[in-house]
C-alpha cells in the first residue's frame, strides 16, 4: 500500500511540475515579442530630408532671423507635412547656425533680445549666445542645431543633429 | 510568509477558498484527453484577446488609416507582424478547436438532460466565434477584406423581412464605406468580447453546476487538479505550439488597399465560410435565398434544438451510432463544400503584391519608360532591330557594338549624318527632352532585356510620357530618379486608390491640405493612363 501511495504522490508532483513548466514557456513566449512590440522604437526609416530655406547671402551678419518652413515629420504611420521655425544667423567666419526654435530647459519659444544681444527664453530666464551657447539660467546644454548645408548660396536644413 | 499572505487575502476576499473549489472539484473518472477542447478554447480566446489589444495599441480604425497603420504594425516595428500573424492564425485556430469541443460533446452525448441549457449556450458561443471572423475580415481595409464584405453584408440584406433591417444595422445600405468600417469595429472589439467573457462564464457555470458528463452508470469521482489540468495545459500547450510555429512561418496576407472600382478583384470569404460561399452557387435566381439565408438559419435552429431532437438515455459511445453517422455526414457535407469551393478558386488570385513579380518596365525610370513611347511615335523599329523584331535597315540597337553615350545618340538623332556619313536615318522630330528620354531609354537595352521591354502595356509608357511632360519628377521620385519635395511615388497602390488619385490631381489641397502640388485637369484617357501607371509603380524594396 505504501508503494502504491509513493507513486500517486510522484505522479502528482509531475503534473504540477508540467502544469507550472508549460505555462512559464507560453507566458515567456508570448512576453517577448509583446515587448518588443511595445518598447521598442519603430524601425527608423532614414529622414535625410533637406529644405531649402533661402539665399545666404542674403543672411545680415550678427543678427539672427526667424525662418518659417515647411517640413515632412514622420508621426507613426503618417508623414505630416509641417511648420518648422528656425533661428538662422551667419557667423563672421561665413558658417551658417540654424538653432531648433525650443529651449533646452523645458522646451519655451525663446527670442531674440536686440538690446543683450543674446536668445531669452521668456519661462526660467535662460540665455544663450547667438550660436546658442548657455550664458545664464537653467538650460542644460546649448540650443539644438539642424544640420546645415550650403549648396550655390542656397541654405539647406536637414535634421536636428 | 507566503502561507501569511495567502491566509490573510483569503480571509478578506475568500480568493483561495474559490480556486480551492474550483480545481478540487469532482470529475468523473473516465475524464480524459477527450474533454480538453473546452479549455484550449477558452486559452485561444484569451490569447485573441492579448494580442487583439496589442494590435489595437498601433492601429487607427478608420478606412483612411486603418491599412496604412497595419502596414506600419507589420513592417515597422518590431515584433508587429508576428503579432499579427498571432491573431489572424488564432483566428482560424479558434474555429476548429471550438468545432472540434462541439463535436466532442455531441459525440458523447454530453448535451442530454440536464445539459441542454449548456449545449445551446455552446452553439451561441460558436456563433460569437464566427461573428468574430466576419467583422474582423474587415478590418485589415485591402481589397480581401472589402470584396469579401460586401458579399457579406449583400448576403444578409437577402434575408426575408428582417434583411433591410439587418442590412441598415451593418451601415450597409449604401456601398460598404465608413459606417460599416466603424460598426464592424464596433463589434469587434466594443461588444462581441464582453458579450463572449459572460457568456463563457455562464457555459462553464453550467458545467459546473451539472458536473462533467459521466459515462452511463459511472459513480467513481476524481479531482479536477492536478490530472485533467495536466491534460488540459498539455493541450492547450500543444495548441500555443502550433500556433506559434504558424504565426512565425506563414505570413498572414496583407493585399492591396480596398479599391472600389477595382472590378477585377474576385472575393473569397476566408477557408471556415467557403463552404457557405459554395452553397450559395447551388442556388439560382428566386431560390438563391435557400442558399444563402433559409438553410444556414435551419441548420443553426437544428444546431440549437439538437438535447430535443434526441431525447434517449446517454448510452456509451460505441452505440450512438447515429449521432456518429450525422456527424460524418456534417463533415462530409462540409468537407465537400470547401474541397468544391477550393477547387473552383481560380488560381492566381491569392497572388498579392508583395509576391507580385515586378516586371522589367516597372524598374525603368519614367524618362526611360517613356523613351520606348517615343521609341515606338517615330517607329525605330521601321529600320532598326531591337532583339528579335524589327527590320533590319539599320543596326541592331542591342548590339554592344554600336554602343554609345547619350551626347552622341542625341545629335546622331538631330542630324544622323553628322554623325554617321552617309547614314540614310532621317533626323528624328522630337524636342530635346523627348530625345533624353529617348537615349536614355536605348542605353537600358541590352539583348536580355530587349523582348521584355519591348512588351511594355501601353497605358504605362503613355503615363510616363505624361508624367516627363508634366515634370512630375521635379517634384517626386519613381525608382530613386526625381526629387523629393513630394511623396516618393512607388508602391503609391499600397497606399491610395485609383479614385483618390483622380481627386487628388484635379484638387490636390482638397485631399492633402497644405500640398504645394498644382491641380492638373488633363483629358479623362490621360488621367486614365497615368493613375493607372503611377498605381502600377512597385513598392522599394525594403532593406
Amino acid at each position: 500500500m505504501d508503494w502504491m501511495a509513493d507513486s500517486d504522490l510522484e505522479r502528482r508532483r509531475f503534473y504540477i511540475a508540467v502544469i507550472y513548466g508549460l505555462w512559464a514557456v507560453i507566458g515567456a513566449a508570448l512576453a517577448l515579442p509583446a515587448s518588443v512590440y511595445l518598447f521598442l522604437p519603430p524601425a527608423a526609416r532614414k529622414n535625410e530630408e533637406w529644405v531649402e530655406i533661402g539665399d545666404v547671402s542674403t543672411l545680415p551678419v550678427g543678427a539672427p532671423e526667424e525662418k518659417i518652413f515647411r517640413r515632412n515629420r514622420k508621426d507613426g504611420w503618417k508623414i505630416m507635412s509641417e511648420k518648422a521655425t528656425a533661428w538662422v544667423s551667419r557667423m563672421p567666419d561665413g558658417s551658417v547656425v540654424a538653432l531648433a526654435p525650443q529651449c533646452t530647459h523645458l522646451g519655451c519659444a525663446y527670442h531674440w533680445d536686440e538690446q543683450k544681444q543674446n536668445f531669452i527664453c521668456p519661462c526660467h530666464t535662460s540665455a544663450f549666445s547667438i550660436d546658442g551657447t548657455v550664458l545664464a539660467g537653467p538650460a542644460p546644454r546649448p540650443l539644438d542645431r539642424y544640420q546645415v548645408r550650403i549648396q550655390s548660396n542656397k541654405l539647406l536644413l536637414g535634421p536636428v543633429a | 510568509m507566503r502561507r501569511k499572505i495567502i491566509e490573510w487575502l483569503d480571509h478578506r476576499t475568500g480568493v483561495e477558498t474559490a480556486v480551492r473549489n474550483f480545481l478540487y472539484e469532482e470529475i468523473p473518472a473516465s475524464s480524459g484527453w477527450h474533454q480538453v477542447f473546452g479549455s484550449v478554447a477558452v486559452f485561444l480566446f484569451l490569447l485573441q484577446a492579448f494580442t487583439g489589444i496589442l494590435l489595437a495599441f498601433n492601429y487607427a480604425p478608420t478606412p483612411g488609416d486603418a491599412y496604412n497603420s497595419l502596414r506600419y504594425i507589420i513592417s515597422e516595428l518590431t515584433g508587429g507582424r508576428m503579432i499579427r500573424n498571432l491573431h489572424h492564425w488564432g483566428a482560424s485556430m479558434m474555429i476548429i478547436v471550438v468545432v472540434l469541443h462541439m463535436a466532442q460533446v455531441f459525440l458523447w452525448g454530453a448535451y442530454k438532460k440536464p445539459r441542454e441549457a449548456t449545449w445551446m449556450l455552446g452553439v451561441v458561443l460558436l456563433l460569437l466565434t464566427l461573428a468574430y471572423g466576419l467583422t474582423g475580415y474587415l478590418l485589415p481595409w485591402d481589397n480581401r477584406a472589402y470584396w469579401g464584405t460586401v458579399v457579406t453584408t449583400q448576403i444578409a440584406a437577402k434575408a426575408p423581412l428582417l434583411g433591410p433591417y439587418i442590412s441598415r444595422l451593418m451601415g450597409g445600405e449604401g456601398p460598404v464605406g465608413v459606417v460599416t468600417f466603424a460598426r464592424f469595429y464596433a463589434l469587434h472589439v466594443m461588444l462581441l468580447p464582453p458579450v463572449t467573457l459572460i457568456l463563457i462564464g455562464l457555459h462553464v457555470y453550467l458545467v459546473r453546476k451539472h458536473g462533467v458528463t459521466p459515462l452511463p452508470d459511472e459513480q467513481v469521482t476524481r479531482k479536477f487538479y492536478p490530472g485533467q489540468v495536466y491534460k488540459d495545459t498539455i493541450a492547450m500547450f500543444a495548441a500555443f505550439v502550433i500556433l506559434f510555429v504558424m504565426a512565425v512561418a506563414v505570413q498572414a496576407p496583407l493585399g492591396r488597399l480596398a479599391d472600389p472600382t477595382d472590378t477585377s478583384y474576385i472575393p473569397r470569404p476566408e477557408w471556415y465560410f467557403l463552404f457557405l460561399f459554395q452553397l450559395l452557387k447551388l442556388f439560382e435566381g428566386p431560390l438563391e435565398i435557400f442558399g444563402a439565408v433559409v438553410l444556414p438559419s435551419l441548420a443553426v435552429l437544428g444546431l440549437l434544438l439538437v438535447p430535443f431532437i434526441d431525447r434517449g438515455k446517454l448510452v456509451a459511445l460505441r452505440r450512438r451510432t447515429i449521432a456518429a453517422a450525422a456527424l460524418s455526414l456534417a463533415a462530409f457535407g462540409w468537407g465537400g463544400l470547401t474541397a468544391a469551393a477550393i477547387v473552383s478558386t481560380p488560381a492566381g488570385i491569392e497572388l498579392l503584391d508583395e509576391e507580385a513579380a515586378v516586371a522589367e518596365w516597372q524598374q525603368l525610370s519614367p524618362e526611360e519608360l517613356a523613351g520606348i513611347g517615343y521609341f515606338r511615335r517615330e517607329n525605330c523599329s521601321g529600320c532598326h532591330k531591337i532583339g528579335t523584331s524589327g527590320t533590319a535597315v539599320g543596326p541592331d540597337l542591342t548590339s554592344m557594338a554600336i554602343r554609345k553615350d547619350a551626347a552622341w545618340m542625341i545629335a546622331h538623332f538631330k542630324r544622323p549624318q553628322l554623325m554617321v556619313p552617309g547614314s540614310p536615318m532621317p533626323p528624328v522630330q522630337l524636342s530635346d527632352s523627348q530625345l533624353n528620354a529617348l537615349a536614355a531609354f536605348l542605353l537600358k537595352l541590352t539583348p536580355a532585356n530587349a523582348e521584355a521591354l519591348q512588351s511594355a502595356p501601353a497605358f504605362a509608357v503613355d503615363g510616363a510620357m505624361l508624367y516627363q511632360q508634366h515634370r512630375c519628377g521635379a517634384c517626386h521620385q519613381v525608382n530613386g530618379v526625381g526629387m523629393k519635395l513630394g511623396p516618393i511615388l512607388n508602391g503609391l497602390s499600397r497606399r491610395r486608390s485609383k479614385e483618390w488619385i483622380i481627386e487628388h490631381f484635379l484638387e490636390p489641397q482638397k485631399l492633402s491640405p497644405g500640398s504645394v502640388m498644382p491641380p492638373y485637369r488633363l483629358r479623362p484617357r490621360d488621367m486614365d493612363n497615368l493613375t493607372t501607371y503611377l498605381l502600377s509603380i512597385p513598392p522599394l524594396v525594403q532593406n
